[in-house]
């Protein structure tokens, strides 16, 4: 089957749906792939290093729609400013189409793709489970985002983001606070600490701690106990109650502050509005606020979707394109997240399509299946972050009781000590003396051992072996006996000792020779 | 020479013994060591050599030439990765040695023994000839097995802890009528049965024994046949004989014990055998999906790190991989990142078994450590990659406590930014436990032959 990778044509929109490198791998699964003229060029992928993966290059729009079964797409089809006439309507009949699609928000345009008989994955609507994390285009989009975000609050800062102390004076560290700890969250959190800043986190779901203190972050608790984790890995809405606490504590951190990112959302919501205007106007002037969630009406009840305002003094950031401004790094991770779903959609790799509405992710993000609507898919069935697991219960070692063990060791002691008794009182004097060598020679023995490196262990059971080897002396004392089957036995075990003797001391000299240091 | 120069020479070669086990503490004495062993055991045998009685230097001679040229080529020629066989093999010589001692004792008819000693030199003989029988035939099924003659799964006998001790009780009336047997040599039958008994008991002991349980069995035969060293010492009254004995005994048992905490289960479990087979169902199954990943994103992995760790198990020693490996390392660190080895205890087939194939593919042995050196610095590490090993990387071991291995302390790799584990396949380790580690998500798994896969990223890798 033929893919086709048209040119993103909503404004401002710089990703692309392949990569020279996605497009080898897509030929390698069996499919002919084609791009439209400069689609990459936005993103510094340009046209010869398509060709050279093997790619077609084909200039005219529709004629790249009418080639292509299946269409590789970033945002959702939308009317064609140069042409006239709406994406839905380039699709070929019965075609395939990958792309963001937003479901919920368009649904005159899953009207016009059901027209087409069209079948549609929406990559947004990929469940959050961990099987389909490689095609979790959401997940790599926000980690841009959260990444994206705190550059752009560091364009728009004045000041250093590291404290340091310089001859011309003092600095003070940045401080930041992250709201929403989610996938873009936790990358503001990783980039900003990594900048050298000060971070806080926030976020309605406790269990996040752990992951917002591994990135560097301190994590901002409350006062009040309600949880706030809901299915999909989203956060849900929380009583009037908890807002009251969560709105004092922002509140106060306004105060300190010096650059807020928010992330909230509540999916099928507008934004939750978390920083009101007054709090805007406590913050110190020069401070920053990125709102990410403006494309959803924002967190901040000042900001102003798509663009930059200043507001008291504070610069408010509410780009709705985060991704697409980072557009070498989003093509690259989105069109790595389409060609892992075009593996799973390509069982055979022979670039035959199969949309398996048996498999669980794949139904879920199938949104239109040849023209019927599929959407919404039903619930998933698995809870993609596991709720606070109790922490692991480490198995405490079944044995005996301590008093028991004791006894059992001062039993063994005694019945040591009587065994001994009883030997000493019938055994002839010079087995007594034996006996004497023996022990000191196990103690002597368990002391040098226990200091053997353990890269050693090898060579010393190699070594004990030779030495072992010293049976031979009984054979050398029975070896002269008149008695022939005497002479025999021990001919046969000097012989065998030999081989002990000389076969471990070389092997052993021959690896402690190969032991070398740097 | 007079007795009491010869006392003096065992004592020298006692305490050359004793050195050179205690110059293994260091790799820097080590080689020091092993030559004072070799000076030891020459002193022993010259000192020895002039109290042959008269004729005995004709047969001697050629005994211990042929002896010495075969120990010598099967040493120079073995491979390192069969040193458990070779082992293995060494240690039922001495317990071979140890029976025919034993034997000719008793028939040697120069010993004039009445009264206590008589019996007591007789409970001597018996006992060295059990010993060194059970150590025989279990040293032949343990090299059988690791030369993969023999299966390595456990034998199950129905009753077998019955059979063992109904072979004990056996030895122990037989010993009863050995001593009590008139004539001079009458007591032959009854040793020659109990012998054949130690040896049934020697092959059916490791018979249930595992192949994962190897590097234990070894130890203990290793320390089986100090212990019959020993027993003949005792019967020839010989102090040198006893005091290696000990010495051997008690650095075999040391090692079984390391093994067996290492493995977090009881001696006596090991060595009642059948590991393996059963309580696997109770493992809580891991969920989730493994991630499959290619020669070209390790190499870029692994390029782009800073922090390497290299965990092997025995199948890299399978494989062969690890001069591949050594290579890789080699480019690695002259690239400036810092590549180390994480040796678990009981990686391998016998005691510090990796560290001599690491060595013999002149890895340096300052970036191989051991398991408590490195297990904390995982948090750190970019990458590690695990080479044929499985049950010492398994996070169940400390998670679950339903698993079948829980407690046994493990290398926490999991804790690494990503793990790439390379294996055949989906099957479970020698322990028979399925391994969450492989459903981590910083888990990659690149599946097929270690070495080749190997061969695969040093393709990518500047040399």
């Amino acid at each position: 089957m033929r893919i086709g990778i048209p040119r993103e044509i909503h404004t401002g929109e710089k990703r692309v749906a392949a990569t020279p490198e996605t497009a080898e791998q897509l030929a390698k699964l069996g499919y002919t792939v084609a791009i439209e003229a400069d689609a990459g060029a936005a993103a510094q992928f340009y046209e010869e290093a398509y060709r050279e993966a093997g790619a077609a290059v084909i200039a005219e729009t529709r004629a790249l729609w009418a080639h292509s079964d299946v269409v590789l797409k970033v945002r959702a089809p939308e009317p064609h400013p140069r042409l006239g006439v709406h994406e839905a309507e380039l699709l070929r009949e019965g075609g395939t189409l990958l792309s963001f699609i937003w479901p919920a928000q368009n649904l005159d345009l899953l009207e016009r793709l059901k027209a087409r008989r069209a079948t549609v994955i929406a990559m947004d609507a990929v469940p959050r489970i961990s099987r389909a994390q490689k095609l979790d285009a959401l997940s790599s989009m926000a980690n841009i985002a959260g990444y994206r975000a705190v550059v752009e609050a560091a364009q728009h800062f004045g000041r250093f983001f590291p404290g340091q102390i310089t001859a011309a004076g003092k600095i003070p560290p940045a401080r930041v606070m992250i709201i929403g700890a989610g996938v873009a969250g936790l990358a503001a959190i990783g980039a900003a600490h990594g900048l050298g800043a000060i971070v806080r986190a926030f976020d309605v779901r406790p269990e996040v701690k752990q992951q917002i203190e591994s990135m560097g972050a301190q994590f901002l608790e409350l006062d009040f106990k309600e949880e706030g984790s809901g299915t999909g890995g989203y956060a849900r809405q929380m009583s009037a109650e908890f807002i009251k606490a969560e709105m004092d504590l922002f509140a106060r951190q306004a105060m300190e502050v010096d650059i807020i990112i928010t992330t909230a959302l509540i999916p099928g919501k507008p934004a939750p509005k978390l920083i009101t205007a007054g709090m805007v106007e406590s913050m110190k002037p020069g401070s920053v606020i990125v709102d990410l969630a403006a494309e959803q009406g924002g967190n901040c009840e000042l900001t102003q979707p798509g663009d930059v305002v200043v507001r008291h003094g504070v610069t408010l950031v509410g780009y709705t394109d985060f991704p697409s401004r980072l557009a070498a790094q989003a093509s690259q991770l989105y069109a790595t997240n389409l060609r892992h779903f075009l593996t799973e959609l390509t069982p055979a790799k022979d670039g035959q399509l199969v949309v398996d509405m048996e498999d669980e992710v794949i139904r879920g993000a199938t949104v239109i299946k040849d023209g019927h609507g599929t959407w919404p898919p039903p619930p998933p069935m698995v809870q993609p972050i596991a709720p606070a697991a109790p922490p692991p219960v480490v198995p405490i070692e079944p044995g005996t009781p301590r008093r028991a063990r004791r006894a059992g060791t001062l039993i063994a002691l005694l019945a040591g000590a009587a065994a001994l008794a009883l030997i000493g009182s019938y055994a002839p004097p010079a087995f007594m003396q034996h006996l004497i060598v023996f022990v000191l020679a196990i103690f002597v023995g368990y002391q040098v051992v226990w200091n053997v490196a353990p890269a050693l262990h090898t060579p010393l059971m190699s070594v004990t072996n030779a030495i072992s080897g010293i049976i031979i002396i009984g054979a050398l004392l029975q070896i002269g006996s008149a008695s022939m089957a005497v002479v025999a036995l021990a001919a046969v075990s000097a012989l065998v000792a030999t081989i002990n003797i000389a076969g471990g001391f070389w092997v052993t000299q021959r690896m402690l020779s190969m032991f070398r240091k740097e | 020479m007079t007795s009491g120069m010869v006392t003096v020479a065992y004592i020298a070669a006692a305490i050359l013994f004793i050195l050179s086990l205690g110059g293994l503490s260091q790799q820097e004495t080590a080689r020091r060591g092993n030559l004072f062993g070799v000076t030891g055991m020459v002193i022993a045998v010259l000192a020895t050599v002039p109290g042959i009685r008269a004729g005995g230097l004709a047969v001697l001679t050629p005994a211990l030439v042929i002896g010495a040229v075969i120990g010598a080529f099967v040493a120079a020629r073995v491979a390192m990765v069969q040193m458990p066989q070779l082992v293995a093999a060494l240690h039922s010589f001495v317990g071979l040695a140890a029976v025919l001692v034993g034997v000719a004792s008793y028939l040697d008819p120069e010993a004039h023994l009445e009264g206590t000693e008589r019996t007591i030199h007789e409970v001597e003989i018996y006992l060295g000839v059990f010993i060194g029988a059970v150590t025989l035939t279990g040293s032949v099924i343990a090299f059988g097995k690791l030369q993969g003659i023999i299966g390595g799964r456990p034998l199950m006998l129905p009753a077998r802890h019955w059979l063992n001790l109904a072979g004990i009780l056996a030895s122990v009336w037989l010993g009863y009528l050995f001593l009590t047997a008139g004539s001079p040599h009458g007591g032959l039958v009854p040793l020659a049965v109990m012998a054949a008994i130690a040896c049934l008991l020697g092959v059916h002991l490791v018979m249930a024994i595992g192949g994962a349980d190897m590097p234990v069995v070894v130890s203990m035969l290793n320390s089986y046949s100090g212990w019959a060293a020993a027993a003949t010492g005792f019967m020839l009254s010989n102090d040198l004989l006893i005091v290696t004995g000990a010495l051997v005994g008690s650095s075999g048992a040391i090692l079984s014990y390391i093994m067996c905490k290492a493995m977090n289960r009881h001696f006596l479990a090991v060595i009642m055998g059948g590991f393996g087979t059963a309580g696997g169902t109770a493992a809580a199954a891991p969920q989730g999906e493994v991630v499959a990943t290619s020669v070209e994103e390790v190499a870029n992995l692994l390029g782009n790190a800073r922090e390497v760790v290299i965990v092997p198990g025995y199948g890299m020693a399978v494989s062969q991989a690890q001069g591949v490996v050594s290579e890789a390392t080699r480019r690695l660190r002259a690239k400036g990142v810092n590549v180390r080895f994480a040796i678990h205890p009981v990686a391998g087939r016998l005691p510090g078994h990796m560290n001599v194939l690491l060595a013999e593919a002149k890895v340096p042995y300052d970036i191989v450590l051991e398991m408590d050196e490195i297990n904390g610095d995982f948090d750190e590490t970019d990458a590690v990659l695990v080479i044929g090993a499985n049950d010492i990387v398994n996070p169940g071991a400390l998670e679950d406590p339903h698993s079948p291995i829980a407690g046994m302390p493990v290398l926490e790799v999991w804790k690494a930014r990503t793990v790439v584990v390379f294996k055949r396949s989906m099957a479970t380790g020698y322990a028979g436990v399925d391994n969450p580690l492989f459903y981590k998500e910083s888990t990659r798994m690149l599946f097929g032959d270690a070495k080749k896969m190997l061969d695969g990223i040093l393709q990518h890798l500047p040399a």
